[in-house]
């Protein structure tokens, strides 16, 4: 008795840290934003909060520039993740030989990532410059005319979303580099005395053993897309008229430039959600799909 | 035994942050010392400040600011002024903000947009600077440039802001590629017949050379204000919570700009970054840019042959225009009196006419007082490159730059207007009609 007593406290013990990390800088500013939300606290209120209910909701689901937001950060979302994890898979096999200096290949394809993100915009906003930027030089030296990439509300998304997944296919590579070396070599081996070409081992044994990499990855990549921020600050301030605009650069700005808090909240709590379902789904699509191998 | 551990650890703790906080003050005693040796090593009673400042212009800010803040402690021994790097104008503004909502003590003295003021006002952060321009006398004050001191007052006429780090656009234009085209690289246009005139010679098919560009990325609305101004008809006025972006003359500016880009094709399409545009002056893509005098440093050092850089006014309709920009020195209300009175020293000793000389020298910005230009060393500027006087001379027609309550989202909604109308997305009198409906709808929270 009194040693379960004591296993029982030595269990809470051990977990307490983790529940107070937890508890004081997770669950707590995540309630904090939610009670929050339902307040107007701007300029106007003098910073004060004043009780509004879902007024900063409603507010924002009757803004074009909003509805905007979103539908940029989704599109970004849905444009870059799937893509980048083809990538990122296929330059994993790739990379996955035995050749001489494939160590050189795999820390060129790497180093994207090692770069901090707001030196990496510096390059593409000179890459894409109309004037003197590399892409044009070449459009131009093609006998093309010189494309306003940043600057063309058709034209920014989309170079935006080729930057993002320069920048993160490197990253996502080398969890499926590493899961590719470490698959078992006999289940390989089977499947060659079966008589399964390379592709076929591919499609068949390999990528249904990387099932966890790819859910780990499909996070990560998800939630990176969700917070592309840096880049808009250097590259385009979210313009032109908003048509790159992502909803956590929103956040920055409604907070900081225009000091509207409550309306800040009210997209962080709509951020948080979004973020939720998408690891749900996530979560119940892998799960589903593990079932069905078994 | 755990406890007592702890309890000692603290205890070490909190001793060697007590001596860490005691250790600037001998430190800080050969600067006041070697100015005036009567001073004793005891700087306890020195008022310290800190003044928060932004970086917006290349060149060595940070020192130079250093340098000043050196020789303002070695005239002032009872204070002890430092200049703390904040980032960008934002991140300065950001920072002051969540300290003061943290409960923390703002700093003395900050330099802010001269736009900001609405926000600080809003936010119950700045001190009325009115009691001690009184004691300054009308002379100290009426020195200023008028243009700057615009928007250093609130709708009631009341000072808020000293003018320090201050700017205005200007056309940049290449004398060597005007003499190319067979144009006067005496006689820059003088008004929106001979810009269009003079950017259609100057532009080369294909993108290989544009007549003119204008930067409309970030904050597109502060050049275009130019054409309002120059047509008689500010964007703002002296109220708050009024602005007028959908005005005839704000309207027509906007379909004379989308015409130098669809119809006259002298402009590239699409925006413009404002980041890179001096570099496609320096490098001929650019025969004529509009952009901050703050970057006539930066443009001269990097031209071939800084004599082919020829800077003139804005030109407008059948006139000229220009807004101001740039920063305002600000004293905050939260920090102890004696750090307001020593703010208040350090903002005279900055806005001296011979200090306003040598920052406009040393960062391109505009001296923020009439007899800085009195001064010899602006003379001697002036004489060798007379591009630095022409920013000066267009304060003249220059107007209140746009600001009001929640200033940044109203500058940027009427930015929005001005980027759909040059992409062609919407007509230019649509687009700024719905920013005047959505700017009002924003105003109208504030009474």
């Amino acid at each position: 008795m009194i040693s379960k007593l004591r296993s029982i406290v030595l269990g809470l013990a051990l977990l307490a840290p983790s529940v107070f990390l937890l508890g004081a800088f997770t669950v707590w500013p995540v309630l904090q934003t939610i009670i929050n939300s339902f307040f107007r606290r701007n300029a106007a209120t003098r910073g004060q909060p004043v009780w509004d209910g879902l007024g900063n909701f409603t507010r924002l689901f009757e803004d074009d520039q909003f509805i905007k937001v979103l539908g940029n950060t989704l599109l970004l979302v849905l444009i870059t993740v799937p893509i980048s994890l083809v990538l990122a898979f296929l330059i994993a096999v790739l990379l996955n030989q035995k050749i001489r200096g494939i160590g050189w290949l795999r820390s060129g394809i790497f180093y994207p990532t090692v770069l901090p993100m707001v030196s990496a915009a510096t390059i593409w906003l000179l890459l894409y410059n109309v004037d003197f930027g590399l892409i044009n030089s070449v459009f131009r030296d093609l006998g093309g005319s010189p494309r306003n990439f940043l600057g063309t509300s058709t034209l920014v998304l989309p170079a935006i979303c080729v930057m993002l997944i320069w920048k993160q296919t490197g990253f996502l590579m080398v969890f499926y580099l590493a899961g590719l070396q470490g698959l078992p070599t006999d289940v390989m081996e089977a499947a060659r005395l079966d008589g399964a070409g390379r592709l076929q081992t591919l499609r068949h044994v390999s990528l249904p053993l990387l099932r966890g990499t790819t859910v780990f990855i499909t996070t990560i990549a998800v939630t990176g897309a969700f917070q592309t921020v840096d880049q808009l600050y250097v590259m385009t301030q979210g313009g032109p008229n908003n048509a790159s605009n992502l909803l956590l650069f929103n956040i920055y700005e409604t907070n900081f430039r225009f000091q509207d808090t409550g309306s800040a909240y009210a997209q962080t709590t709509i951020l948080l959600a979004l973020l939720l379902i998408f690891t749900i789904i996530n979560a119940v699509v892998s799960d589903r799909r593990s079932h069905d191998a078994t | 035994m755990h406890h007592v551990t702890r309890r000692q650890l603290l205890t070490g703790l909190s001793a060697a942050l007590v001596l860490a906080a005691c250790a600037p003050a001998p430190t800080a005693a050969p600067t006041a010392s070697a100015a005036k040796p009567t001073t004793t090593p005891v700087a306890a009673a020195a008022t310290e400040i800190e003044l928060y400042f932004p970086v917006a212009v290349g060149g060595p800010i940070a020192k130079i600011m250093d340098g000043y803040m050196e020789r303002f402690n070695a005239v002032n021994p009872g204070i002890k002024a430092k200049a703390v790097f904040a980032g960008g104008y934002p991140d300065v503004l950001t920072k002051i903000q969540t300290t003061v909502q943290g409960g923390g003590k703002p700093p003395a003295v900050a330099v802010l947009l001269s736009t900001d003021l609405f926000t600080l006002l809003d936010a119950d952060l700045i001190e009325n600077l009115d009691p001690y321009l009184q004691k300054a006398g009308d002379a100290y004050v009426n020195d200023f440039f008028p243009a700057f001191m615009l928007n250093s007052k609130d709708d009631k006429g009341k000072v808020w802001g000293i003018p320090f780090q201050r700017s205005t656009p200007v056309m940049y234009y290449n004398k060597a590629q005007f003499k190319e085209v067979g144009l006067d690289p005496n006689n820059p246009p003088k008004n929106w017949t001979e810009l269009a005139d003079a950017a259609k010679k100057l532009t080369k098919p294909n993108g290989e050379r544009w007549g003119l560009q204008i930067p409309s990325d970030g904050f597109p609305y502060w050049i275009f204000q130019a054409w309002p101004i120059s047509l008689g008809k500010n964007v703002v006025g002296t109220e708050a919570n009024k602005v007028f972006l959908n005005t005839a003359e704000s309207t027509e500016s906007l379909e004379y700009f989308v015409k130098l880009i669809k119809t006259d094709k002298v402009h590239p399409e699409g925006i413009i970054p404002w980041a890179t545009t001096p570099d496609a002056f320096v490098a001929g893509k650019a025969s004529m840019i509009i952009h901050t005098t703050g970057s006539l440093t930066n443009i001269l050092g990097k031209f071939p042959n800084p004599a082919d850089v020829g800077v003139a006014f804005i030109p407008g309709k059948n006139g000229f225009g220009a807004p101001t920009g740039g920063g305002n020195l600000y004293i905050f209300k939260g920090a102890p009196q004696d750090q307001k009175d020593a703010a208040w020293k350090l903002i005279q000793f900055l806005s001296q006419p011979e200090m306003a000389a040598e920052w406009s020298r040393d960062t391109g910005y505009i001296a923020s007082r009439k007899s800085s230009y009195d001064t010899d060393l602006m003379k001697k500027l002036i004489a060798e490159k007379p591009q630095y006087g022409i920013a000066r001379d267009q304060l003249q027609f220059a107007q209140k730059e746009l600001t009001s309550h929640q200033g940044a989202e109203v500058q940027k909604i009427y930015g929005n207007a001005i980027q759909a109308a040059i992409e062609g997305k919407k007509a230019p009198k649509q687009a700024l009609d719905e920013a005047q409906v959505t700017a009002d709808k924003l105003l109208s929270q504030f009474k």
